[in-house]
């Protein structure tokens, strides 16, 4: 069992799980913010732009979204994201791939984490908002925005957990991160079930302190109703 | 359009032109982005009859995408069976009154709900393989039912005893008072109202199920994906192959989402249980069940966004599992 500790990588790969679910959860806070202004917005067309994304996205299984970004996108079409000259091109390649598919399908989620924000503040401070004269660009940024992003702390903090977890999936597309290196161990070397609950512990560890966090912090800045 | 008088003033001439140019910006947008796709597309060659074709032939459909199919909705099918028991087993052991039982079943369903499932896919089936000497397929399915059985199962005990917590107080003290047992109340009075109210919830969570079952593929379970990818390398159109699959999981989840929809309305109004319906009907958010709904019952989205029937607001216990559940 100690020989497996030192002989394999296990730190490295719950670094690589670490830097995915970094990078993707700053793509995905990007693209969902941007969608949700979309969702909220008083032109059609843009609403019609983000429910659609919304609903496609979340219906499509992440699987099917890596190995397409990697087979498809990458394999067929010929996008690679890293220099074929570098030695590391392969394992780059299908990193930033992984990244960018992570960040597509958590967007959708992370755009209805902030939409049922906005969904917490009730009707009267908006009508209280206009009633005192303010326009919709001051009660949306004095008002409303405020009080949504308190309310979209905790469903955030939901989705980066389901993020954190999800990254696993990119062991499909062979990033060298915890699942795949799990699955490694356990077909060279044993299937004990101390391997599963190295690994498993691994995941706790990463998902338990973002859980707590986001709880304190949304009862701490939670609007008093 | 009045509707939208909340959130936003009933636009003059300035915001109407503005609105208009939006209009027209997001339209461009949309259509660029199709236009660069399709224009990509077609440079790659990928609109080239060969590569369609082969979805006119029957066996295209007999061999590959209806199997694959069959195989992914068995897994999902047995998958929420075992979850829906592990579920109620274990969401009445959290609401046990005694406390031995109530700390271990916690503890079980909280390292369920933060372990990957693919991670329990991985190992179970191996296990199966190595200890049991299960052949590589049987292995696969089981592993596949098996992981997705302890992490939804997992979901829906957090989803029966939110479901239960949520009933008003005055079921189980009717209860109590007409001298049933705590246990007896639980069972007879409180868990048949809350799995009513908690149908809509069950039902996205199969939407759950479904899409985590593609993980199977990646211990060569042959579902929908592992034959899109056969099917494929058989004729060299694993582009086209994987596009086919994915409409197929996109239909068949938005109708199960709207499924889930209909049959929330449908339990709100006929009633059949004190508690409101748990979970709104996607698998969402996440942020249906965020923070405290807003006390009057009505919500600034809920005058933006008519044509969201399912977001129409109902009080939710603030206990209710997060939103990870349905990532």
């Amino acid at each position: 069992m100690i020989d497996i500790l030192t002989e394999y990588d296990i730190l490295g790969a719950f670094w690589k799980t670490i830097q995915l679910a970094f990078f993707s959860a700053i793509g995905s806070l990007v693209l969902g913010t941007i969608l949700a202004v979309f969702r909220v917005s008083p032109v059609a067309v843009l609403r019609n732009i983000g429910a659609s994304y919304v609903n496609i996205t979340r219906n499509t299984p992440l699987t099917l979204i890596l190995i397409f970004c990697s087979l498809a996108l990458f394999g067929v079409l010929g996008y690679a994201l890293a220099p074929r000259e570098s030695p590391t091109y392969i394992v780059d390649n299908a990193f930033r791939w992984a990244v960018i598919g992570l960040s597509i399908y958590h967007a959708a989620f992370v755009c209805e984490a902030l939409r049922s924000g906005v969904n917490t503040v009730p009707v009267g401070q908006a009508e209280a908002a206009r009633a005192i004269g303010l326009t919709f660009g001051q009660s949306l940024s004095q008002v409303i925005l405020p009080q949504a992003f308190r309310g979209a702390i905790a469903p955030l903090g939901s989705v980066l957990i389901a993020l954190i977890k999800n990254t696993t999936v990119a062991a499909i597309i062979s990033v060298p991160e915890a699942a795949a290196l799990m699955r490694v161990i356990i077909e060279n070397e044993t299937g004990s079930l101390i391997v599963f609950f190295i690994f498993a512990l691994g995941f706790v560890i990463l998902t338990l302190p973002v859980g707590i966090g986001f709880t304190s912090l949304s009862r701490r800045l939670a609007v008093k109703r | 359009m009045s509707v939208q008088a909340v959130l936003f003033d009933a636009p003059g001439p300035r915001a109407r032109r503005r609105h208009l140019i939006l209009t027209i910006v997001g339209t461009l947008l949309v259509l660029g982005i199709l236009g660069v796709v399709v224009w990509q597309l077609n440079e790659k060659n990928q609109f080239e009859a060969f590569l369609w074709e082969p979805f006119t032939y029957p066996d295209t459909w007999t061999e590959y995408i209806i199997p694959g199919l069959v195989n992914t909705l068995r897994a999902a099918a047995v998958s929420i069976v075992f979850a829906m028991v592990f579920g109620v087993l274990f969401g009445m052991g959290r609401l046990s009154h005694v406390r031995p039982v109530r700390w271990v079943c916690g503890v079980i369903v909280e390292f369920f709900r933060s372990v990957p499932v693919l991670l329990m896919m991985i190992f179970t089936f191996f296990f199966y393989v190595r200890s049991l000497g299960m052949p590589g397929t049987t292995a696969s399915f089981w592993a596949v039912v098996t992981g997705l059985t302890l992490y939804n199962g997992s979901v829906i005990a957090e989803l029966v005893r939110s479901g239960v917590h949520q009933l008003p107080a005055g079921q189980g003290e009717a209860g109590l008072a007409v001298g049933l047992t705590e246990g007896q109340t639980l069972r007879i009075i409180k868990l048949p109202q809350a799995l009513t109210a908690m149908l809509p919830a069950l039902m996205s969570q199969l939407v759950v199920v479904l899409k985590d079952s593609a993980l199977g593929t990646f211990i060569t379970y042959p579902e929908l994906i592992s034959a899109a990818r056969q099917l494929g390398s058989r004729y060299a159109n694993i582009l086209p192959a994987y596009v086919v699959a994915a409409v197929i999981f996109i239909v068949l989840n938005f109708l199960l989402t709207t499924v889930a929809a209909r049959v929330e309305r449908w339990i709100s109004l006929r009633g059949h249980t004190a508690g409101a319906p748990t979970a709104a009907a996607s698998n969402l958010v996440a942020g249906a069940r965020a923070g405290a709904p807003g006390e009057f019952g009505t919500n600034v989205l809920d005058h933006v966004e008519e044509e969201i029937h399912e977001h129409r607001h109902h009080p939710r216990h603030p206990r209710d599992p997060g939103g990870a559940d349905r990532t």
